[in-house]
């Protein structure tokens, strides 16, 4: 009996030792990562590109001040806490926030961090010359200034209940003055060793940069968690098809980590089998929807009045009109079809964070083709002989223009046959991503310009705060010819009381009743029927399954932390 | 020979010049953006910002002039200073990429080695299978060898890279784990083991678009074999007594090289701006895969400069074609 308990314990004890093993997990011990982005990384400096790939590849280097955890919760990053109103970092008139950097943070180079390397970087990114793509993120902000080497006060024009922008997520962190100093405006672009190796305070430094193909990193010897980073190497590939990423990952194991896998649902299905990876898939604010134009866009217009509010338009200003079409979309279907997984139908124009999608409008998911029919007929819309419904001699036609991509076409293709049978006609097409996201004020196929009755694309927000979305569809913020077509009311929605209530939300600093606010705002919206929501679009990545310590994050950057990613042994 | 090929020489400068107007010309009319693959939330006043920055902000004619400035002198200067060490070219402005924001000058460089060894070896083992099969397909011409040829031929040409890459990353490197399925482009040659790592990544695609240019070569071969085996001149060299051997392998095949070292010479400027598809489905991130990348990015300066040089090297392999000709053919001579 003794014997045996004595095995026992043996036995126990044998069984703790992996336990124990990872417990004493230490920087480098995890060896060599292999991370492949098919969209390859351009620079590391993300002021310069904007793109999504290299503010993923940059945050490992470079820190903002506070971050969002998965959850979509802020976490101190470079800060010592959050500023908040309670412990008094942010002013009660809401117009200054006051940072206070962690002791004893150091660049990779050993130098210390201070305040003025935080100043700088404002400067560094509102230079009128220096095109910086987050230079929104400093919009609203009266003075940057260092109270001494660890304090920065940030201090606003107006009262903004949403101080955490500057500085917050991977998309506003803080360069060195040191390194960029020289760098400012026009010359951004000559200093290529900076911006291809930043001196950062991330776990990782750059050893090796390739544009567009391969980046190799070691880890950070100035980290400031003595054991982290785990990995002691990273070389970050890029290039190739979305197919064979995902492949490296889940068949052949070349790669542990694969970015952003837009495939087919029974592509990666048939992948996934294998076992040597796993799907990670979280949803954000990115949402697949059709916009329906509230202004004529008729070619017989003269430019400079076509698709502006000067003309409604004849048959979408009709709610009845617009609810028909809804009815008619089975989302399920088209989620199913086109994104598997990695999609969810929804009805809401507000579809994340979870706290602040509404639960009110699930209605829609269901296809009801006798209401959509039963409203046009009430809508005065009557069926012609070949089918197609019309009203006082015009023809109920509608013009619908996507981006070229194969998923959306399957989409058009199935809308224009639902809007058939309700007796709509639909004329589809699909113009070049490059020329229809692009913004050139002379091109007429822009999805700004938006010169057709119906256009469908994805738009999403920065953040958790959905209240700059919001804004969009306030009146008076459409694109119009005068302007040279900026805005992004992109369906000239205007409603008096959806503006009163979004100054409403503008003004709360209580987050629940923001989060209130913000669920109101996305009811009157969509029950207006002012697009069309179709399918909230998740990030899709993949990991392989020895790959421990990555979580998925859809409001910061998905390597948000790298330093705690380590190699799962047996 | 040397006045008509200095002669020549001369022509291609203006020939080069209209060349990079129009495609820099038709490359501004293109619709497209540079900032359209940016996500949404980057509002439009930012992305007028970017474009400025770019230097979109100058008419047409300006920015070609500017263009051709740095392509014709700043550039040759740098790559001047970088090969010797001189410091020749002080703080002059270099075309810069507008995705990395870096001088295209320096990208191209780091893409050319990738691109020489794998498309260059892809040509270079399609060129030496395609010979012998040609020759002997000719010779012995409806025999089995030929009909196995002939067969080969018709699916290099018929079936696509897109195809038989997959096909081979399936067989090779998932179920059977031989070779990778992505090139690696770290990859130092040091020693033997790296030696045979490199040699393990190189043989997939090569072997692709070794089968691709086989294809195409081993046929001209074929053709131009079987045209001249039924000559005058073949029948009077049988007749002086010739062996076999003599007749096909230096009276036959010299005659048939002439339009064959044409097609190889034309084809080589293809080697150098790689294989589009290839390189994607590998990974070899080279001069293909570059320029593919820089038309969906909308980067123009990037796509300016490569299309230049590929017009550059066709012209010039355009004229080494002629010359190549004259030395194989006595009877041809251009002066």
């Amino acid at each position: 009996m003794r014997l045996k308990a004595t095995l026992w314990g043996a036995a126990a004890a044998l069984a703790l030792v992996p336990a124990a093993a990872m417990a004493e997990r230490e920087r480098g011990s995890s060896g060599h990562l292999n991370i492949i982005y098919w969209q390859a990384v351009s620079t590391m400096n993300p002021f310069l590109s904007g793109g999504t790939k290299e503010m993923n590849a940059s945050s490992i280097v470079l820190e903002p001040l506070a971050r969002f955890d998965a959850a979509g919760e802020l976490v101190a990053w470079l800060a010592e806490e959050i500023p908040t109103l309670d412990n008094g970092g942010v002013s009660e008139d809401l117009k200054t926030i006051t940072w206070r950097l962690k002791e004893g943070l150091l660049w990779s180079d050993g130098t210390p961090v201070t305040a003025a390397d935080v100043v700088f970087t404002h400067e560094y990114c509102t230079h009128p010359e220096g095109g910086c793509s987050y230079r929104d993120r400093f919009a609203g902000i009266e003075s940057v200034v260092a109270e001494d080497d660890h304090t920065v006060v940030i201090t606003f024009e107006d009262a903004t209940p949403n101080p955490y922008i500057p500085f917050v997520g991977a998309g506003s962190p803080i360069i060195q003055q040191a390194q960029f100093q020289n760098c400012l405006g026009a010359r951004a672009p000559e200093c290529t060793d900076a911006n291809f190796a930043p001196v950062g305070t991330g776990p990782y430094v750059v050893t090796d940069f390739r544009p567009n193909d391969v980046i190799q990193f070691e880890a950070n010897p100035n980290y400031r968690v003595p054991t982290q980073p785990y990995f002691a190497t990273i070389t970050w590939a890029g290039g190739g098809d979305a197919t064979g990423a995902a492949r490296a990952v889940f068949q052949t194991g070349e790669m542990d980590y694969a970015w952003n896998l837009q495939l087919a649902p029974e592509v990666i299905e048939q992948m996934q089998s294998g076992g040597q990876g796993e799907l990670l898939v979280d949803f954000g604010p990115l949402m697949e929807r059709i916009e329906l134009n509230f202004t004529d866009v008729s070619a017989d217009l003269p430019d400079d009045e076509r698709g502006t509010r000067m003309h409604p338009h004849p048959i979408l200003t009709d709610i009845r009109v617009r609810e028909a079409l809804s009815r008619a979309i089975d989302r399920e279907l088209l989620t199913e079809i086109g994104y598997g997984p990695t999609g969810r139908a929804t009805c809401n124009f507000i579809v994340a964070p979870p706290a602040m999608a509404s639960p009110n409008n699930d209605n829609c998911l269901v296809q009801d083709m006798d209401r959509a029919n039963e409203l046009l007929d009430e809508a005065g819309w009557e069926r012609g002989p070949d089918g197609i419904r019309t009203r006082d001699g015009m023809r109920l036609e509608l013009l619908f223009n996507t981006s070229t991509n194969a998923v959306r076409q399957d989409f058009q293709a199935l809308i224009q046959q639902w809007w058939r049978e309700i007796g709509v006609d639909t004329r589809l097409r699909n113009i070049d991503a490059g020329v229809f996201f692009g913004s050139d004020p002379s091109s007429p196929d822009t999805y700004v310009k938006f010169w057709a009755d119906v256009q469908m694309y994805a738009s999403l927000f920065e953040g958790t705060d959905p209240t700059p979305h919001l804004e969009q569809r306030r009146c008076g913020r459409e694109p119009r010819p005068e302007t040279q077509w900026p805005g992004q009311n992109i369906n000239r929605y205007c409603n008096p009381e959806y503006d009163a209530l979004w100054a409403e939300l503008n003004r709360e600093p209580d987050p629940e009743r923001r989060q209130e606010l913000v669920i109101a705002l996305n009811d009157m919206f969509v029950q207006d029927f002012a697009h069309l929501p179709l399918v909230a679009r998740g990030r899709v990545s993949a990991k392989s399954t020895d790959l421990g310590g990555v979580v998925m994050n859809v409001w910061d950057s998905e390597h948000w932390n790298q330093a705690e990613w380590y190699r799962i042994t047996e | 020979m040397l006045n008509f090929t200095i002669r020549r020489l001369v022509m291609a400068v203006p020939t080069v010049i209209i060349i990079s107007l129009l495609i820099f010309l038709l490359l501004d009319l293109a619709p497209g953006d540079p900032t359209a693959q940016l996500p949404l939330t980057i509002p439009l006043e930012v992305r007028d910002e970017i474009r400025l920055a770019l230097g979109l902000g100058d008419p047409v004619i300006v920015r070609y002039f500017k263009w051709l400035q740095m392509m014709l002198v700043n550039e040759p200067l740098h790559a001047l200073e970088q090969v010797t060490g001189w410091n020749v070219a002080p703080d002059t402005q270099r075309i810069l990429s507008w995705q990395s924001r870096s001088p295209v000058g320096d990208i191209i460089a780091q893409r050319i080695p990738q691109t020489l060894w794998v498309v260059g070896m892809g040509y270079l083992f399609g060129i030496l299978i395609a010979l012998p099969i040609g020759i002997i397909s000719a010779y012995k011409q409806y025999s089995w060898f030929d009909q196995l040829g002939t067969f080969i031929a018709m699916v290099g040409f018929s079936v696509p890279v897109f195809f038989t890459g997959v096909v081979l990353i399936l067989v090779f490197s998932v179920w059977l784990g031989w070779f990778p399925s992505m090139y690696d482009t770290t990859l130092r040659v040091t020693d033997w083991d790296s030696f045979m790592r490199q040699v393990r990544q190189m043989v997939l695609p090569v072997s692709v678009l070794a089968l691709f240019n086989a294809a195409q070569i081993s046929r001209f071969m074929r053709a131009s074999m079987l045209d001249n085996l039924n000559m005058d001149y073949v029948r009077t060299a049988r007749a002086k007594g010739l062996r076999e051997r003599t007749v096909v392998m230096v009276h036959v095949l010299r005659n048939s090289m002439i339009p064959v070292v044409t097609v190889i010479a034309l084809g080589v400027p293809s080697v150098f701006s790689g294989a589009i598809i290839t390189e994607t489905i590998f990974r070899v991130n080279g001069l293909g895969a570059l320029l593919i990348n820089a038309i969906y990015a909308n980067d123009i300066p990037m796509i300016q400069t490569l299309t230049f040089i590929f017009a550059v090297l066709i012209v010039l392999f355009n004229l080494i074609a002629d010359v190549i000709y004259g030395i194989l053919d006595p009877r041809i001579r251009y002066d």
